[in-house]
């Protein structure tokens, strides 16, 4: 049963759409698909599996050529990789080196990379430039447009950072991730990125040097909010209208920055008491930095990881934290699934549309920033991460 | 000499059996991935060791030392475990 639905869920469709002007990046537990789209984002021509049976984390379009995709891949028995495609998808070749920790000196812990997580394309100017954030979590850089990848010694060498880090057991069920990879569009050199189990750290050398940035930020009761290694970051988003804003849903909240300041505001605190403000995933408005979407989850006793009772529904902010609505038009009254960190999403468009993934494998959108949502593909395996963009 | 390849990799190799040679299963699989770029790092981490879900067999006994010398006459088998959903 769904509430309010007016018409029937834009079904996943085989035939071409006049023109595609939408891509959206679908990666689940069982491969990837392409949902290409038309310009009014009613029709869709499914492209996929990809990689049936690979672990699918991320998938990614390079949006300085609108046509190289990235595909962090591993199965449940083999090893990680890189997949690169440069015609959107047509053909695919693996990374010649995919990310991968340093030899560990005698005696050192040794540490291999069990999943690439987290893409992202480099600085517009930095052509050919991708970071990955993996798990364990680290940190790596690519030159070559990911063909072959290099780690960030300063962050996975650095004894500081792997005692914040900790180790396989503080991280969460399927390993603890670095995440949220994010370069000013001002400045390539100035860099941040998240840990599930280590908080939030900058770098304004192109990664040379880091720096926590914590303050303000909630811990779980009785633990130093001082001490990286008790911060849970789920997902950082930096304004593309006022790169000096920067929103994040943690393991303790909802939070706002505003450069230059170094201290968090707590922005969750006006949800409404009875949904609280947990959950995963963030999205930024475009072209509106006082806008953001939420997807709450029931973080209470044992984590249930679910929408609070069992009642999915997005929360959007208009003025930046100081009030939220619910948005759950068109969504089930009742269902159990959950939204991971990277499987939401907006595009470009005015009005701007909104992309979900469930654990469930179903795609949901909103054409109109939330107000309405339809379901356009069913019954995909679990659903990892939603990218969207725009095609030229 | 004879390595036989599970389903999961001949996306690499294209066959169930491929040849390689080497004085050291370490040299084999280095010889393997020469031939089929990207195969070792699927089942060999970073830090040489044979990954969790692998298992390789010499003449039908396993091996679980990269240093493993072998012989030209010797038989791999490379077996992935399959479990899980």
């Amino acid at each position: 049963m769904t509430r309010d639905s007016t018409t029937p869920a834009v079904q996943a469709q085989t035939r071409a759409p006049r023109t595609q002007e939408m891509l959206l990046m679908v990666a689940t537990r069982k491969g990837a698909w392409l949902f290409h789209g038309d310009a009014a984002r009613e029709s869709w021509r499914v492209d996929g599996p990809h990689f049936l049976g690979h672990i699918i984390s991320h998938l990614v379009l390079d949006p300085r050529d609108g046509r190289t995709l990235l595909a962090a891949a591993k199965t449940g028995h083999l090893g990680p990789t890189v997949f690169r495609s440069t015609d959107l998808g047509r053909t695919w070749k693996e990374a010649a080196k995919p990310p991968a920790f340093a030899k560990a000196p005698a005696g050192s812990p040794a540490r291999a990379v069990d999943h690439t997580f987290w893409l992202t394309p480099g600085h517009a100017a930095e052509q050919d430039v991708w970071y990955a954030g993996t798990s364990p979590q680290g940190l790596f850089r690519s030159e070559d447009g990911g063909i072959t990848w290099n780690p960030f010694s300063s962050i996975n060498d650095d004894p500081q950072y792997r005692k914040w880090m900790g180790t396989v057991q503080d991280g969460t069920p399927d390993g603890p991730k670095l995440h949220s990879i994010i370069v000013d569009p001002r400045d390539s050199a100035h860099l941040y990125f998240a840990m599930s189990g280590g908080g939030v750290h900058e770098s304004v050398d192109g990664g040379r040097n880091w720096l926590p940035l914590l303050k303000g930020l909630d811990v779980v009761e009785g633990f130093d909010r001082a001490d990286a290694t008790f911060h849970d970051p789920h997902c950082i988003r930096m304004c593309p209208s006022n790169p000096d804003r920067l929103y994040q849903q943690n393991h303790c909240g909802i939070y706002r920055l505003d450069r230059p300041s170094n201290e968090w505001v707590r922005i969750g605190k006006s949800m409404p008491k009875q949904v609280g403000d947990i959950g995963f995933p963030l999205v930024v408005h475009p072209r509106n930095a006082d806008t953001a979407w939420v997807f709450p989850m029931d973080g209470t006793t044992v984590w249930p990881r679910t929408s609070p009772d069992g009642k999915p529904a997005v929360y959007a902010t208009r003025d930046g934290g100081a009030t939220w609505q619910r948005l759950d038009t068109g969504l089930p009254e009742q269902a159990w699934w959950t939204v991971k960190r990277q499987a939401m999403t907006a595009d470009a468009f005015d009005p701007v549309g909104l992309y979900f993934g469930t654990t469930s494998g179903e795609l949901w959108m909103s054409r109109d920033e939330g107000s309405r949502w339809t379901c356009i593909a069913r019954h995909l395996p679990e659903i990892y991460a939603v990218e969207a963009a725009r095609r030229p | 000499m004879k390595v036989l390849i599970p389903s999961a990799l001949r996306s690499y190799t294209e066959h169930s059996e491929a040849e390689a040679s080497g004085a050291t299963l370490a040299a084999v699989l280095a010889d393997l991935d020469r031939r089929y770029a990207g195969i070792r790092f699927r089942m060999i981490d970073e830090q040489d060791r044979i990954r969790r879900h692998i298992r390789i067999f010499v003449n039908g006994k396993q091996v679980r030392e990269l240093s493993q010398p072998l012989d030209a006459a010797d038989e791999i088998v490379i077996v992935q475990a399959l479990s899980g959903g």
